[in-house]
């Protein structure tokens, strides 16, 4: 069995970039989980996880995760999916509590982050660490993905190295649903790809 | 004169820093992310960072879900 198989049907050319790319995920709920197993199916080289939650069942409704991880930290599960994937994918996966102090350290071998986070106020922080300390390097960040339906309103905007996916207004509060937020999730990865292949919009 | 969110625009005025400008523009979210020129201005500067005549301003605001 050949391995590279899996890439086939990829985007001719796509896999000999997106194999030489690290990606940084801050989070691996809704939007980590899904943007990983995307990433991973586009051919990224390595991943680095990270994440201090174990799944719960309440989890199940929109994060790539099945019955049988319950309880399992999300980093270890995760990379279980995402090595059952493609075993020549390389994960480092972090059971951490991620903080402005130990967010550059862990994610500095990274060409792109991708801010996969719940609370606005943790997203606040990390686009702020992030752009201080690496003003060059790509944050692909998600605001605003919950309720259903509405999926005209999901956008993306960009300044500078940021890059932001959702529709800016919907909160959490209101409920979340798998397709809405997955296409979020999906939005991060389908603009980190872009990046990594042609390099960032001006 | 000062684009907002490539979208509003704005008078610019002398010595407008970005808090006159968040304040100007009516944005009340308190969870924001604010670039002047594709460069991200940290929260605690917003008092002190002038905003250049011509300059692209965007403002995010950070919603609750993930």
């Amino acid at each position: 069995m050949d391995i590279e198989e899996i890439f086939k049907r990829n985007v001719p050319g796509t896999r000999d970039i997106l194999s030489k790319k690290t990606v940084g995920i801050a989070g691996c709920g809704g939007l980590g989980s899904n943007a990983a197993a995307a990433l991973t199916r586009a051919g990224i080289g390595k991943l680095i996880i990270a994440d201090f939650d174990v799944v719960e069942l309440s989890n199940l409704n929109r994060q790539y995760y099945f019955l049988a991880d319950v309880g399992k930290k999300k980093t270890d599960a995760l990379a279980a999916h995402l090595l059952a994937i493609n075993p020549g994918l390389a994960v480092e996966a972090h059971f951490i509590e991620l903080t402005p102090d130990n967010l550059c350290e862990l994610f500095k071998g990274a060409d792109l982050l991708i801010e996969a986070f719940d609370k606005a106020e943790r997203k606040a922080w990390l686009i702020e660490t992030w752009c201080v300390h690496f003003p060059h390097k790509p944050v692909v960040c998600a605001s605003g993905l919950s309720g259903y339906g509405n999926t005209g309103a999901l956008t993306v905007r960009r300044s500078g190295n940021i890059v932001m996916c959702g529709d800016f207004e919907t909160d959490m509060s209101m409920g979340l649903t798998s397709s809405r937020v997955a296409i979020a999730a999906n939005m991060q990865a389908n603009e980190a790809i872009e990046i990594l292949v042609k390099g960032i919009k001006k | 004169m000062i684009l907002i969110n490539n979208r509003d625009k704005l008078e610019w005025q002398e010595g407008m820093t970005v808090r006159a400008l968040l304040t100007e523009m009516g944005y009340t979210y308190t969870l924001i992310t604010v670039t002047v020129n594709g460069e991200l201005v940290p929260k605690e500067n917003y008092e002190e960072h002038l905003v250049p005549d011509g300059a692209e301003v965007t403002v995010f605001h950070l919603a609750h879900g993930g």
